[in-house]
């Protein structure tokens, strides 16, 4: 709140010379929980992320984007994680030294009840947090509702407009891409004048909000720039951006939400080549480069990978997959009690197929996140009922 | 290739040049009220849509609007570039049939990048045709001179919304525009629906092309209830759903193989076909059905228009319709005597549109609320370019289409159908607060490719000169002190105009 009057201030004095806009002014305290959910929008193909390696069946349903058994004198072949489950090996650099750190659980047979198999139905179903019977808010998630429980612990979307996930908050919660032109088009005497103009309209905090974290993001990217020089590996995509999220989440925001499109793979999906796996590399590196660029803090973190249902066990005519069920959810942190499959597990046989279909949904995401959320900031039952509406908290002991 | 026509200097006067005809008919600036009511009637200002104002008056202008008697006509070059683009002059039937013989050769194709690189170049493919909808459509709102015949186009496209990435429909699009939306878009709403109904763009998005009897589809029968005609909660049961999915069965589409169909003669006469629209009687479940409480005999095609008569005919509907359009034009919060009057209207007037709409805009409520609509990002992009330019033709469309992505809100890419929605909160979060600003600052000194033609590496062609007599009879007067500060303080016309366009003066309406 502080920074919000500050802002206003700010604002209010517009004809000052020189106002700092800066946000450092205003970082949350160290050393407190951070929280950061990653939304694949699209149905990710999990099995060909997560490989169910024992599986005959898994050989059999995908006779040509099938993950091949782990061999040590084959590069492109899956790398073991237990007996059962292997990961693609486009992870190799990324995500599994982090494995072998015990830094990440992986969730298979997570999701929902929403068994439409409807992207939009089921991603809108997911940030809303709420039971499937109580779905007519359409404006409030439960990134907002948690937001709104935590009332001293800033927020922020790294996207361009407010998702659903936090809709619904009663409070200005900040948004900005950070893929493309991050850059402040504003100095100093521009910013306070623009938003000056909104000083006494409702709009006087987005204005301000807005322009100041502009200029925050701006200053933090031109020190990126500097450290770069200085050997940090050059990263593209998903990597830069995640490495501009991390300085964020750093230094002032606890709670964040960015999303990574493009897992809709119905046509020739790839193995370990192929645009599967493209995305696979670039997210594992873009949350290596998050881990690795939060320093200290990534052990005062979590990260949570999500996407809205897996997809058809078999493969189809197309060399792709279709819609399905259940999926792998990953927990990511420097605390986080990993190395190993969390929830509950059946075998990968065509008996334990959903419909003859899909992974089934063992572990709900709304009972297994209101645990995990809990375990975070030690939040109370009626907390968690306000964040997760008649969930069933599940501890999995994730932190 | 500098269009000489767009440098500061020579903008303003051809703006004077322009001018005497409104000096002529009435005095210099415009009533308070005068300027709120235009704001409403029309994306926003530019001359031409003040001197139309002031050469009809209130009441005839939205008379003439009304009864569609101010003609479509855009500028000739706006007019050449829509004509230029390959979905606006292709027919669908050929579109359609052509992307289906693409499709088939790559299936045939074996696996490797030969075949991936067919199938890149012929989502490319697609998403130019989707671009060219999407830029036809800001042509039409920033320079159609029956400005609120083209908020309603708008409005339509957004409540029978429909998503451009799912399947064909990229290639539907410029049919649906031009087909089913505009030329309905001030008539009857149940020819509105009729029009969407049968329109391969809806049917495909909806799935209601797949809908056949034994493998019924609900997906369009619950939306069109829930979105397009009566509201959520209306008092239709998940059994009117069921009953609704049935009458639309065989419901769809043409094929497009380019081969004749063949019918059984018994049945044959029973097909309708309109365009690539057919019902298909071999696709449809004649049983008897019972919606909304009334039977509706198994007979075929005529079941359809039987339903939708019946769908727009409850008071729920009008009710609906009603109270959207309201939040669009009037307010977030409208009236509820407001909506009762023009639901009143719709019933009565078997839900004429533009009936409706006039008792909205003759109604106390539209000024009452002036300058408390908060633009979304069409409306401040379309207004911004509007009065930048004043009618000058932009010979690049793709920024437009840039800015509403980044803004969030690009036509055909609601993915949801409900369409996007149409209150302040929406629109204002701080990132979308930032970008506006940025998209103001693009606009108001110039640096953005509107007159730089596809293609080329051209310098643009310098900012535009706000300070016209436009702003001085229609804008000036009715500035904030914040704005009035903010614009004593620029140091440059460009900041000046950055300024302009980002002040809550040019955000709300």
């Amino acid at each position: 709140m502080k920074r919000r009057e500050f802002l206003l201030a700010a604002a209010g004095a517009a004809a000052l010379p020189a106002l700092s806009f800066s946000g450092r002014l205003f970082a949350a305290p160290p050393n407190s929980p951070r929280f950061l959910f990653v939304f694949l929008r699209g149905g990710y193909d999990c099995n060909n992320f997560l490989v169910p390696y024992s599986s005959d069946f898994y050989y059999e349903s995908r006779p040509t984007i099938a993950i091949a058994k782990p061999d040590n004198n084959n590069p492109n072949t899956t790398i073991p994680l237990d007996a059962n489950w292997g990961i693609n090996p486009v992870l190799r650099d990324s995500i599994y030294p982090l494995w072998q750190k015990k830094q990440v659980a992986f969730i298979p047979f997570a999701g929902t009840d929403d068994l439409s198999r409807s992207h939009f139905e089921t991603q809108d179903s997911i940030e809303r947090g709420e039971p499937l019977s109580q779905g007519s808010n359409f404006r409030s998630g439960f990134m907002a509702r948690l937001s709104s429980t935590l009332t001293s612990v800033p927020a922020i979307a790294f996207t361009n407009s407010l998702p659903l996930s936090f809709q619904g908050a009663g409070k200005d919660i900040p948004n900005i891409s950070l893929k493309g032109d991050t850059k402040a088009h504003f100095d100093e005497r521009q910013s306070s004048i623009l938003a000056g103009m909104y000083k006494n309209t409702s709009l006087a905090s987005a204005a301000a909000d807005g322009l100041s974290l502009r200029t925050t993001v701006s200053m933090d990217l031109q020190n990126e720039m500097v450290a770069a020089s200085r050997g940090a590996p050059n990263a593209s995509g998903f990597a830069q951006e995640t490495q501009r999220i991390a300085t964020l989440m750093r230094d002032q925001y606890r709670i964040g939400f960015v999303d990574v499109g493009g897992w809709d793979t119905h046509v020739n999906q790839g193995n370990v080549t192929g645009g599967l796996a493209n995305n696979l590399r670039n997210l594992g590196q873009g949350l290596a480069a998050y881990a690795a660029a939060l320093g200290n803090e990534w052990n005062n973190t979590t990260v949570v990978v999500v996407s809205e249902f897996g997809r058809t066990f078999r493969e189809n005519g197309d060399h792709g997959t279709d819609h399905g069920h259940g999926t792998v959810h990953w927990v990511l942190g420097g605390k986080v009690n990993g190395g190993r499959i969390a929830g509950e597990q059946v075998a990968v046989n065509q008996q334990n197929l959903l419909q003859n279909r899909d992974y089934k949904v063992l572990n709900n995401y709304r009972d297994v996140y209101s645990g995990l959320l809990g375990r975070i900031w030690g939040l109370n039952n009626s907390q968690l009922q306000t964040i997760f509406p008649q969930a069933k908290p599940r501890d999995l002991q994730l932190v | 290739m500098r269009p000489t026509a767009l440098t500061a200097l020579s903008l303003s006067i051809s703006l004077l040049i322009a001018a005497p005809f409104a000096i002529a008919a009435t005095p210099t600036t415009l009533g308070q009220d005068d300027v709120a009511w235009l704001k409403r009637d029309g994306f926003g200002l530019d001359t031409a849509a003040v001197a139309q104002y002031r050469a009809l008056g209130r009441k005839a202008l939205l008379e003439k609007q009304l009864d569609n008697r101010i003609a479509d006509t855009l500028p000739a070059p706006v007019e050449a570039q829509i004509a230029s683009y390959e979905s606006f002059h292709t027919p669908l039937q050929q579109l359609l049939t052509s992307i289906q013989q693409e499709q088939e050769l790559i299936k045939a194709m074996p696996n490797g990048p030969e075949k991936d690189a067919a199938n890149k170049a012929l989502q490319t493919h697609a998403n130019q045709l989707g671009q060219e909808s999407q830029q036809a459509e800001m042509l039409h709102a920033i320079y159609g001179p029956n400005q609120l015949k083209e908020q309603l186009v708008w409005f339509w496209l957004n409540h029978f919304s429909i998503y451009a990435g799912k399947g064909r429909i990229r290639w539907e699009l410029a049919d649906y525009e031009q087909n089913a939306i505009r030329p309905h878009a001030l008539g009857k709403f149940r020819d509105l629906v009729m029009a969407t109904l049968e329109s391969p763009a809806m049917l495909e998005f909806l799935d209601n092309a797949q809908n056949a009897k034994g493998h019924v589809n609900e997906n369009y029968a619950r939306e069109l209830m829930e979105l397009h005609t009566l509201g959520v909660n209306s008092g239709y049961t998940q059994q009117d759903v069921q009953q609704l999915a049935l009458i639309l069965t065989g419901v769809g589409i043409a094929p497009t193989n380019g081969k004749p169909e063949k019918f059984n003669p018994k049945i044959a006469p029973q097909v309708v076909k309109n365009g690539l629209f057919e019902f298909n009687p071999q696709r449809h479940d004649f049983s008897n059905k019972v919606l909304l409480g009334k039977t509706i005999k198994g007979s075929g095609f005529d079941e359809v228009e039987q339903a939708v008569d019946l769908i727009v005919q409850q008071p729920a509907c009008a009710q609906f319709v009603s109270r959207k359009l309201a939040e669009y034009f009037v307010s977030d919060n409208p009236s509820p005597a407001l909506i009762a009057k023009m639901a009143h209207t719709f019933h009565r007037t078997d839900g004429d549109i533009a009936q409706v709409v006039r008792v909205m805009f003759e109604s106390k409520d539209l000024l009452a609320n002036a300058g408390k609509k908060f633009k979304d990002p069409t409306q401040f992009v379309v207004s911004s370019v509007r009065l930048a330019y004043d009618g000058t033709p932009i010979v690049n469309a793709q920024p437009l289409v840039g800015w509403l992505n980044q803004l969030d809100q690009p036509l055909f890419g609601r993915i949801t159908p409900d369409g996007w929605p149409l209150d302040n909160e929406s629109w204002s979060s701080s990132g979308q607060m930032a970008k506006r600003f940025d998209i103001a600052r693009a606009i108001g000194t110039g640096n953005n490719q509107l007159f730089t033609p596809v293609g080329s590496d051209a310098r643009g062609a310098g900012f535009p000169m706000l300070t016209t007599r436009l702003y001085y009879d229609a804008i000036e007067p009715n500035l904030s002190q914040a704005t009035r500060g903010a614009l004593a303080k620029a140091t440059s016309q460009q900041e000046w105009n950055t300024f302009l366009l980002s002040s809550p003066d040019l955000n709300y309406r």
